[in-house]
This record gives C-alpha cells, sequence and structure tokens, in this order.
C-alpha cells in the first residue's frame, strides 16, 4: 500500500484542510500504514452479507413539524458564539464572486 | 485524607438527604481536594467550583425546607468537556472551541439537574474524544493518579482520573470505541457504556454518530447504577434514542448470580495479553464460579477485524461531523482573504494531528473510487463483527475478557506511531461496532503498581445483568477500595 504525496494532496482539498508540507510527508506514511493494516479486511467474502449502518433496528425516526418556542438569551449566546457578528447575523467572506 | 472522600456517591447522598452533611461541605472537601491535586494530574480544562458551591447551596436550601429532592441531591459529578453543560466552556480539548460557550444543557445534564447533582467542572480529553491516552488533547496530558509517568487512558482520561483520584465521587464520559472503558481500566476505576440508544447524546459533540454513547464513571457498581437511572431513557431531541422503559437499576443489584452463564471468548484470552492481565481476569473468573455462575468458552471469530472496521467507519463518520468546524457561527476562524483560504487555514490551524489525520483517512475512504473498498466493504463485516455476539448472547448471558492487554503505557511511548496507538483498543471496539453494553471494573495490579481491568458485555439493554455480576463481584473483593497515594 502506497500513498502519495499528490494523494493527500487532493484529499486535503477535499476536506478543506491546510496541511504543512512536513505533515503531508508523515500523512502520507502514516495512512500508508492504517490503510495497509485495514486491508486484511479483504480477506473475508461478504459478497452475501448486508452492510451494517448503525446497532439499532430503528429507521425513519419521525415527529410533527412544529416549531419550539425560542428562548431569546439562548439565541444572543448562539450569535455571541460566532467568530464575526454583525447584528441578528453571522460575517462571512463574500461567496460569490 | 478527609473522609468525605473516601465515601461513595449513594452513601453521600443518603448523608445529605438525611442531613447528617450538607452538600455545601461535601462540595467544598472535593473541591479543595481537587485544588491540591489537581495539578500534577491536570484531569480538568474548566474548573466549575463557584457554580458548584451555589449549587450545592440550593440543594442544601430545598433539603432544610423539606422539599423532595432528587436521587443525587447535593452529590458532585465531573463532566467530560465534550457534552455541554449551558453557560461553561465545551471545548472538546480542542484549539477550534477554546472559547465555544454552551448555549444550551445537553439531555443529560438536564436529566442531572432534576436530580439535583453539582457539577465541579469539565474533564480533560483526547481532542474530540479521539485518542487512548489523552495526550491528544490541546491543553495538556492527564496524568494516571496511579503513576504520574503514565497516561490515564483516553480518551475519557480526565474522567478517569478525576474519579480515582477523588476529585469528583462520580464523573461522565463519552465512549466510541472504549473511550470510557479502557481509562477506567487504566485508572482503576469503574467504567459503564451502555446499550447505543440507552442514554440521549442531545448535547454531546458528534465524534462518529453510529457508535458514541454516554456513560458513567463511578468507583462502585452500585453507585454505577444510581448514575445510569438518573441519564438513561427516551429523548425526543436524539433520534436514535430508543424508548423502552428504564429498569430500576439498583433494585436488582442483590440478586444472586446462582446459574449465571459467563462465556470467554478464545478470541480475548491471546498470546498478546500481558500474563499478568490475563491471571487477573482469570481470577475474577473464579470468584464468578464461585458465586454459582457456570463458566464455559465461546468464540467471537472476527474479533481480529474490528480494529480495521472501526478505523474506517470512525474516521468515515468523523469527517463528516467535523466538517461543521469551517469558522463562520462557532469556534476559532483564521482569517483570510478569500473563503476557500479561510476554510482550510481555519481547520489546518484549529485541529491538532490526530484529529486532522482521522479527518484525512475518513475523507480518504469515502472518496470517489474508494467508498465501496473501504466503508461499504467495513460497514459489512461490522454486520459480521454484530452476527458473532448475536450467536453468543444465545448461548450465555455474559462474556469477560480483559478491557485492555496491557496496563497503562508511558507518556510517549505510543504517540509516535498512530497504528500502535490504535490497536490499544483492540479488546473494547466490537462492543461499539456491536451497540452493546460493556462494563470495565478494577479486578488487579501489575507488579509495579497499576490497575487492571477486566470488561463484561452483555446483549442489548441488557445492562442489569452486568450490573448485577459486577455488584456481586464487589461484595466479594476489594480491588475497588484500592486508593492511589494522593497528595
Amino acid at each position: 500500500m502506497e500513498i502519495t504525496v499528490k494523494e493527500v494532496d487532493y484529499v486535503a482539498r477535499l476536506a478543506r484542510l491546510k496541511l504543512s508540507g512536513q505533515e503531508k510527508d508523515v500523512f502520507a506514511g502514516q495512512m500508508a500504514s492504517i490503510l495497509g493494516y485495514i486491508g486484511q479486511l479483504n480477506t473475508l467474502d461478504t459478497t452475501v452479507v448486508t452492510p451494517t449502518s448503525h446497532a439499532l433496528n430503528v429507521s425513519n425516526v419521525m415527529r410533527d413539524d412544529v416549531v419550539r418556542s425560542t428562548d431569546l438569551r439562548q439565541r444572543e449566546q448562539l450569535l455571541d458564539n460566532a467568530p464575526e457578528r454583525d447584528g441578528d447575523f453571522f460575517r462571512v467572506k463574500k461567496v460569490i464572486e | 485524607m478527609n473522609e468525605i472522600l473516601g465515601l461513595s456517591a449513594a452513601e453521600l447522598a443518603k448523608k445529605i438527604r438525611g442531613k447528617e452533611l450538607s452538600s455545601a461541605e461535601v462540595t467544598a472537601a472535593f473541591l479543595d481536594h481537587t485544588t491540591a491535586c489537581e495539578p500534577g494530574i491536570h484531569a480538568f480544562v474548566t474548573r466549575l467550583a463557584e457554580d458548584a458551591l451555589q449549587q450545592a447551596a440550593v440543594v442544601d436550601g430545598k433539603i432544610k425546607r423539606g422539599e423532595s429532592v432528587g436521587a443525587l441531591a447535593g452529590v458532585p459529578i465531573a463532566v467530560k468537556d465534550n457534552i455541554m453543560v449551558a453557560g461553561a466552556r465545551t471545548t472538546c480539548s480542542s484549539k477550534i472551541l477554546e472559547n465555544y460557550i454552551a448555549p444550551y444543557d445537553a439531555h443529560i445534564i438536564t436529566r442531572l439537574r432534576a436530580a439535583d447533582a453539582v457539577f465541579v467542572g469539565k474533564t480533560n480529553l483526547d481532542e474530540f474524544a479521539m485518542g487512548s491516552s489523552t495526550e491528544n488533547s490541546a491543553f495538556g496530558v492527564t496524568r494516571n493518579p496511579w503513576n504520574r509517568e503514565y497516561i490515564p487512558g483516553g480518551s475519557s482520561g480526565g474522567s478517569a482520573a478525576a474519579v480515582a483520584a477523588r476529585m469528583a465521587p462520580l464523573a461522565i464520559g463519552s465512549d466510541t470505541g472504549g473511550s470510557i472503558r479502557q481509562p477506567a481500566a487504566c485508572c482503576g476505576v469503574v467504567g459503564f457504556k451502555p446499550t447505543y440508544g440507552r442514554v440521549s447524546r442531545y448535547g454531546l459533540v458528534a465524534f462518529a454518530s453510529s457508535l458514541d454513547q454516554i456513560g458513567p464513571f463511578s468507583t462502585t457498581v452500585e453507585d454505577t447504577a444510581l448514575l445510569l437511572s438518573a441519564i438513561a431513557g427516551h429523548d425526543a431531541g436524539d433520534s436514535t434514542s430508543v424508548n423502552a422503559p428504564v429498569p430500576d437499576y439498583q433494585a436488582g443489584l442483590s440478586r444472586s448470580i446462582k446459574g449465571l452463564k459467563i462465556g470467554l471468548p478464545k478470541e480475548y484470552f491471546i498470546a498478546g495479553v500481558d500474563r499478568e492481565v490475563d491471571t487477573a481476569v482469570k481470577n475474577a473468573i473464579e470468584v464468578f464460579r464461585k458465586l454459582g455462575a457456570e463458566v464455559r468458552e465461546i468464540s467471537l471469530p472476527h474479533t481480529a477485524y474490528a480494529v480495521a472496521v472501526y478505523y474506517i467507519l470512525a474516521p468515515s463518520e468523523a469527517s463528516a461531523n467535523l466538517a461543521r468546524y469551517d469558522g463562520v457561527k462557532y469556534g476559532f476562524r483564521a482569517a483570510c482573504d478569500n473563503l476557500l483560504e479561510e476554510y482550510e487555514n481555519t481547520r489546518g490551524e484549529g485541529f491538532g494531528g490526530e484529529v486532522k489525520r482521522r479527518i484525512m483517512l475518513g475523507t480518504y475512504a469515502l472518496s470517489s473510487g474508494y467508498y465501496d473498498a473501504y466503508y461499504g466493504k467495513a460497514q459489512k463485516v461490522r454486520t459480521l463483527v454484530k452476527q458473532d455476539f448475536d450467536r453468543a448472547f444465545a448461548e450465555v448471558d455474559l462474556i469477560v475478557t480483559p478491557t485492555a492487554p496491557t496496563t497503562a503505557f508511558k507518556i510517549g511511548e505510543k504517540s509516535a506511531d498512530p497504528l500502535q496507538m490504535y490497536l490499544s483498543d483492540i479488546f473494547t471496539i466490537s462492543c461499539n461496532l456491536a451497540g452493546i453494553p460493556g462494563i470495565s471494573m478494577p479486578c488487579g495490579f501489575s507488579g509495579n503498581g497499576l490497575p487492571i481491568g477486566m470488561q463484561m458485555m452483555a446483549a442489548p439493554f441488557a445492562e442489569e445483568t452486568i450490573l448485577r455480576a459486577g455488584y456481586q463481584y464487589q461484595q466479594q473483593t476489594a480491588w475497588h477500595t484500592k486508593r492511589p497515594p494522593l497528595s
């Protein structure tokens, strides 16, 4: 199993992660070693096995679409956690040129 | 040592309710002791001493006025710092959430408030609960109270160390691949991961949503039952929370375990296990035999694949869950000229090495062309691991194993080799993959004075079986009464 720095670059861009040159080198080696270990799963024949996405026999939990009361103090705290707040808005960089 | 610190949570609650002790003096005793030993251990990211004393005064007032109080009235409790306590910082031991103030309570915190518990602080963890040693905290490592050169386990290392060092009689942790049980084993306390869905995760910062579960730390199994009763049950705020009745976990503890069928999976008693660990667990099994349990060997044939399955599924889920840390609505932001750079730098500077490594692994496994080979394959092998347990529980009521192949390792020993670190969870991961309940409890010490943990697992929602066996074991043994030297 080999992971190239080019592959690390590609995955880091997908993950929106800026990595240093040194991190890229280290991750390339470590990911190769971990994925190599994970390769042992291929020794199992799973052609007739159904995948498990979680351990419960529960799916599609529904609830009524109702508005619950909003605590104004909580609303303030939510907005206050923003790196940059502008009144009742989150300030971000322009998305569309 | 102040005698208050030696009492269990059940004893403290009884004495506070009976006005033999006030919550104010109990809380002050634990807070003072924490001030004395915290510098050498570093179990907490944030202490909540003032708030705790205020809560204690409120409980004392209720009792004085003869009002009814909850099951944990006035009892101090520490909470892992990935669970929200309104108004307090919730950092996940990450730079990216260093200044994040929780705007609301997690569901279990609401429940604990209703039980009149007193919150003494937020405990240290591996960043975003990713790790087995608490070395991955952005705010410094937690040290094992039994020997400060050693790790306390992880990721809930702060919670385990706090209980072991009597900085709190109870603590809350979270367990995704062993993060409650492995530190409990390393620190010589009881740590319990309930069935997936038994305890609401509303307000727990998500790591791997198909595996995460919240659970208690304590020194006695009676306290585990007490705390689990306070936090278990359905919550509409977590769609994976199961709507099933919660039994009175304390009521059944004293029932005999005569005739209980215990299975020992041969895949957990292998050459890679320390001889001292193997011997301690086998001695514990003799105790169960004397109590009338029937012990037999069983097989969980896919055990060896669990770590590989986990290190695809957990990083994949984490890479999706952690996409929310983009520097927009909360957390750290690295200011840049354009939006894409801002995202990349915020995450690159805000996350630590292990978190980045797992985001990379998860993103790789989910990326176009690799999804079926990695994620799809791991989900299928997860089915095989789960089926092993289904078959075993058709034969036995309880499975007993070592919690970890070794006792705690030295700080720094495994930090350079992630794969070796991942393999320290080899015996705890299957339990999360199968969604079943599991406990770790102290069952001996190594020659160098470090605690040894025994793991017990049962079928989904058979928490009572585990607690009953654990309680009966503690009536026969004294390992849980041992305390590290405290200064």
